[in-house]
């Protein structure tokens, strides 16, 4: 109960302070919108919407999550607020689901606004919405956990922005946002498939045009290995750097 | 003996090749202010981190109430409260929601954790201030709040780290009058601190603590008394002495019983295990064409027995400490 009310305040208070703000919320509307409207004047009559919505969605999940929660974190390492939360009778597990519960949550808000669009404007198909569904949830996992993972190598805010960007610019050419990997320099594929994110965009493909190129299962169980490994390395990382 | 609250027993921190704990025991008795004085860098915030569980133990051991939980210190932290040397709540909530949430760590319900904030705020008399941002207070009421909230979950030990380091004297002084109230209702208080006198006034029991080795730890009478055999002289100078190893040679030679050193440029202490007499020496002194504006004989002191006992001059502490 009591770790259950430490859990709730930790996520509420993140919500109320990081992601509610004006400037994220703009952020995760204006962003989708702004690369749905390039796509739309840039094809005219020739869009398909269906061979860019589960990149566009990716992508607002990646930016919107990835960098929130490492430049929250180091923010708050920062200014030596974290060290409240490590000091506070709380399983560590507990402490981190909670911190990236907020940007899973934002991920996925962030998600909404190409999903509406796409199928309320372009008419988009979704062959199957429990699956797109799963594929947003989890993508917007995999993409907090990247952003954990960045924090715990970050001490400076600028070097958590720095590094995000290190990470999501090459993903939205190498992970088949965009650009299907099949068509990548074969020497690349390899880098493809060692990121998680083309998972998460298989699994969305799956679920708009019922086609992707492994098998959904497969997807399913790599994303949720890549979790699981992302989660406990950045908590063994944690461990090891933070309380030296 | 009081119960022992906390125990270490031969605690070492290595940092690489760098000892910043070397090999220290003490204890804490249940109910008393224990204080860890000594200059920066001597180890004392590191210690503190080693018993919360911010730092890890390199070998040694740390007992809770006679619990070994040198692997799990986590569980301790439901019985502590700590105030970090720099302030650490959220600047951009108000001290009220501050403080609740702090409760919240502890699991309190939403209901106690909102009347003990309030209790706190009228305690440390931040009432006015509940609803501003905590970036927006000054230095002295961040403290205070940090301190509040580290009482949020009624902890049985309160660790304060430099709890008055550079706050204004009002701020100061009211933390330590609440610390003396605290205690006075239980609360066991470790803290550490490189004002002399603040260590002499609140606490019941001192460690001095140099180069990350404790050099002793007694109650602070018996500290005092260490130096009682000590008759010392102090003489200030209108202004600095250039040549102050010269001056100290004269005066050891004309005075082969007394040794004496520089306290700060201007300041001469004058030491002598023989009852000493003031007046030869302020003659002696003015004869060296030196207008002296005070002298006078000093009672021995928790700064004396530290000086003894460490070898380091208090006001060049307090110089580095601000510096820093």
């Amino acid at each position: 109960m009591k770790q259950n009310i430490a859990f709730w305040n930790i996520l509420l208070k993140d919500m109320k302070n990081y992601y509610l703000k004006p400037p994220n919320i703009s952020w995760g509307i204006i962003f989708p919108f702004a690369w749905m409207l390039m796509m739309f004047v840039k094809t005219k009559s020739a869009f398909h919407i269906e061979e860019v919505f589960s990149g566009i969605v990716a992508m607002s999940i990646l930016f919107g999550t990835t960098s929130m929660l490492s430049v929250t974190i180091t923010f708050e390492r920062k200014s030596r607020s974290f060290e409240r939360l490590l000091l506070a009778p709380l399983r560590m597990e507990l402490l981190i689901v909670a911190k990236i519960t907020g940007a899973i949550l934002f991920g996925i808000f962030n998600s909404i606004i190409p999903v509406l669009f796409s199928v309320l404007y372009f008419k988009a198909v979704v062959a199957n919405w429990t699956v797109l569904i799963i594929g947003i949830i989890l993508l917007s996992i995999i993409s907090t956990l990247l952003g954990l993972f960045i924090s715990v190598s970050a001490k400076e805010v600028f070097e958590a922005q720095t590094y995000s960007n290190f990470f999501r610019f090459p993903m939205i050419f190498l992970c088949g946002l965009f650009i299907p990997i099949a068509t990548l320099p074969v020497f690349i594929r390899p880098l493809s498939y060692l990121l998680p994110v083309t998972y998460g965009v298989d699994i969305l493909k799956y679920s708009i045009t019922g086609n992707n190129t492994l098998s959904i299962v497969l997807d399913l169980t790599l994303v949720l290995m890549f979790c699981f490994m992302l989660f406990y390395s950045s908590l063994f990382f944690i461990k090891k750097k933070w309380i030296i | 003996m009081r119960e022992k609250i906390i125990e270490a027993k031969n605690l070492i921190k290595n940092y690489g090749d760098f000892t910043a704990v070397n090999d220290i025991s003490f204890w804490v008795e249940k109910g008393e202010v224990f204080g860890l004085l000594g200059p920066n860098g001597a180890g004392k915030t590191t210690t503190i981190n080693l018993l919360i569980g911010m730092a890890k133990i390199s070998s040694g051991k740390v007992y809770y109430d006679g619990v070994d939980l040198t692997r799990s210190i986590k569980k301790a932290q439901e019985i502590i409260g700590i105030v970090a040397d720099e302030s650490n709540l959220y600047d951009e909530m108000s001290g009220y929601d501050n403080l609740c949430f702090c409760g919240s760590l502890y699991g309190l319900s939403k209901s106690d954790r909102e009347k003990k904030a309030k209790d706190l705020l009228n305690t440390f008399q931040l009432n006015e201030a509940a609803n501003k941002k905590f970036k927006a207070y000054s230095k002295g009421m961040k403290r205070k709040l940090t301190i509040a909230a580290a009482l949020i979950h009624n902890p049985q030990i309160l660790y304060l780290d430099e709890p008055t380091s550079g706050i204004d004297v009002a701020s100061a002084r009211q933390i330590r009058d609440l610390i003396r109230k605290l205690n006075q209702k239980g609360t066991t208080v470790f803290l550490t601190t490189h004002y002399i006198e603040e260590a002499e006034r609140l606490c019941d029991r001192i460690a001095f603590l140099n180069r990350g080795k404790i050099i002793k730890i007694d109650s602070v009478n018996n500290l005092i008394n260490e130096s009682k055999d000590e008759n010392i002289i102090e003489v200030v100078f209108d202004e600095n002495v250039s040549d102050k190893e010269q001056l100290s040679a004269k005066l050891n030679e004309k005075f082969t019983y007394i040794t004496c050193h520089f306290k700060n440029d201007n300041t001469i202490k004058i030491i002598s295990l023989k009852p000493i007499d003031i007046s030869p020496i302020v003659q002696f002194l003015s004869l060296q064409n030196i207008f002296i504006i005070e002298a006078r004989l000093h009672r021995p002191s928790l700064e004396d027995a530290f000086v003894k006992l460490t070898g380091i001059e208090i006001d060049l502490m307090k110089k580095d400490k601000e510096k820093k």
